[in-house]
């Protein structure tokens, strides 16, 4: 039984949360009249993403009255949301929460924090120290917020720790405009979207934002891609968009069965090799 | 165009090669475009003023903002001093005949030659140029007032370089160019029908007579360009482009240049006293919304 997905290829307004819940309902409205299971934005959607000093302004606990009118729209279809998360010890994380039958399941903080080149994130941010995977009505997932999948081991840990979906909100600046190809970072993110799709035997669901920040132009062009690599839905560049599309559990079955990479792979090899030059010691259980 | 087979190689230093610097035309006029729509309406502005010049970096400019923002909410001005050509003048006027803004002739003669007319010491041609810039920044400014951004025109290799007047052309609201050197800005302005009368004549500030860029600067926007690339873009050092043989003269010059002039690309210094300073530690964007 496939599952439908609905992505919001939105443009959240810099530092107006009250603004953003308004537009997510508008957003979840239509999802939910497109029969989508769960509806999907982008990271930091809630509140913007250049936020720079405005992030302690619009911090906030996971459980905040703020973010009352998501858990509650959530009682009609899951939503996974942006936010800056205010940590009980008073840290800020760049945070993706998943809203289910009106209650907050899960938050993913972004581990992986880029600080270079035009980001800025380890200036105003704390780092999430851990990859855990949830379950929804769609499957096991993990969520890579942005940078997150751009690093091989997120979705490796992910697909080992037996997620079938990966969900990626970004913020992704588009830029790289050289003749005879592709905008310069879409080419990237699709590359890597098929390639841990394929290789992985997950689904990838990359949920780009649009609009602007201080000139800088979130591209879009958001996608499901299937494990066997095809795209099942791909939305436009630049422009908003409600993308919709399906996840197949049993495509994911039949793929790991004509490609059982996943069931191979030797986690222990891997954890005994990294632990050696960790120099931390590692007992095999067996 | 080239075959998308120039994109499968690596991408060398070479002074004979400035494939790198081509550019996909439709992308970069699409982002542009909605560039310069979205950041006016972040503003909470709806209208854009250019000041059109004649010349290729101003036909661009308003020639985006007219399809971002539609013609009628495009004011563009061309502000000549007495020394100012006749083509300049038909050239403005074509591009708004082609593109469909309004334009409007304001000169500048009597009040740059009143203001300098009061020393009694030569005045140096530099300080008449400068004091031309900032007379039309600031017609332009007034002009956008109520609800009208200024939009800049300094392209990438000017900003680099630094060829241009601090507050005077290279001040604006926002600039939807000054991400293109001058050979890509040419080349999105023969794709966008600007005529090529306009994009192929020799640039000049028309600060004096007989001034051109490349006559003033010494050496031509290709060959700047292609050492910017390599060097901004892709990070090369000059010792290294000059081992792929690049001038060396030319290499040292560019590079001085880009570092003698960093202080027109930046905000102002702001001497650091209190625990939170603008600049500093004060750190909000600008595209600051609200609820």
């Amino acid at each position: 039984m496939s599952i439908r997905i609905a992505i919001a290829q939105c443009a959240p307004a810099l530092g107006a949360v009250r603004r953003n819940v308004d537009m997510h309902m508008s957003w979840i409205a239509r999802a939910k009249a497109a029969g989508a299971r769960l509806v999907i934005f982008p990271e930091l959607s809630l509140t913007g993403y250049y936020l720079k000093d405005l992030a302690a302004d619009v911090a906030c606990a996971a459980d905040d009255p703020q973010l009352a009118p998501i858990a509650k729209a959530s009682v009609d279809l899951d939503i996974s949301a942006g936010f800056v998360e205010r940590s009980a010890d008073a840290k800020l994380h760049i945070a993706q929460g998943h809203w289910s039958g009106g209650k907050l399941i899960h938050v993913h903080r972004k581990v992986y924090l880029p600080t270079y080149g035009i980001f800025d994130d380890g200036r105003y941010f704390g780092p999430g120290d851990r990859f855990d995977t949830y379950r929804w009505a769609g499957g096991t997932t993990g969520v890579a917020i942005c940078e997150d999948l751009w690093h091989v081991s997120t979705p490796y840990l992910y697909a080992a720790a037996g997620a079938t979906i990966v969900l990626a909100p970004s913020a992704s600046p588009g830029r790289g405009v050289a003749e005879g190809g592709d905008l310069g970072t879409a080419e990237s993110c699709r590359l890597m979207d098929r390639f841990y799709a394929s290789y992985l035997t997950v689904y990838v669901v990359y949920v780009n934002r649009v609009g602007h920040e201080d000139g800088i132009a979130f591209w879009g062009g958001s996608e499901i891609v299937a494990p066997d690599g095809t795209v099942a839905a791909r939305a436009p560049e630049f422009d908003e968009h409600l993308l919709v599309g399906e996840i197949d559990p049993d495509l994911v079955a039949r793929e790991r069965a004509r490609n059982p990479l996943l069931r191979d792979e030797r986690e222990d090899i891997v954890l005994r090799n990294i632990a050696g030059r960790l120099g931390l010691p590692f007992d095999r259980r067996d | 165009m080239t075959s998308a087979l120039a994109r499968t190689g690596v991408i060398r230093p070479d002074p004979k090669d400035p494939s790198p610097l081509r550019i996909d035309e439709v992308l970069v006029r699409k982002m542009l475009v909605l560039f310069i729509r979205d950041e006016t309406t972040k503003a909470r502005l709806r209208r854009a003023v250019v000041g059109v010049s004649g010349g290729v970096d101003s036909a661009v400019t308003v020639a985006l903002a007219t399809e971002a923002l539609g013609p009628e909410n495009v004011l563009g001005l061309f502000t000549p001093y007495r020394i100012s050509s006749g083509d300049s003048r038909d050239h403005a006027q074509q591009l708004s005949e082609k593109f469909g803004f309004p334009l409007e002739e304001v000169p500048i003669t009597e009040q740059v030659d009143a203001y300098f007319r009061a020393p009694k010491e030569k005045v140096d041609r530099v300080r008449i140029g400068n004091k031309m810039a900032r007379e039309r920044k600031s017609i332009e400014y007034d002009r956008s007032w109520p609800d009208g951004i200024v939009l800049g025109t300094s392209n990438k290799t000017e900003l680099l370089l630094g060829y241009g007047t601090q507050f005077g052309d290279m001040a604006c609201g926002i600039n939807p160019v000054g991400d293109l050197y001058k050979t890509q800005l040419r080349e999105l302005a023969l794709s966008i029908g600007i005529p090529e009368a306009i994009v192929r004549k020799p640039p000049t500030a028309e600060l004096w007579e007989g001034q051109t860029d490349e006559g003033e600067l010494g050496f031509t926007y290709p060959d700047a360009d292609l050492i910017l690339y390599h060097m901004v873009d892709r990070r090369l050092r000059p010792s290294e482009l000059i081992e792929h043989g690049f001038d060396a003269q030319l290499v040292t010059r560019i590079r001085e240049l880009v570092r003698r002039n960093h202080y027109k690309r930046v905000m102002p210094l702001i001497a650091k006293l209190s625990l939170r300073t603008v600049g500093h530690d004060f750190l909000y964007p600008r595209d600051w919304e609200a609820d």
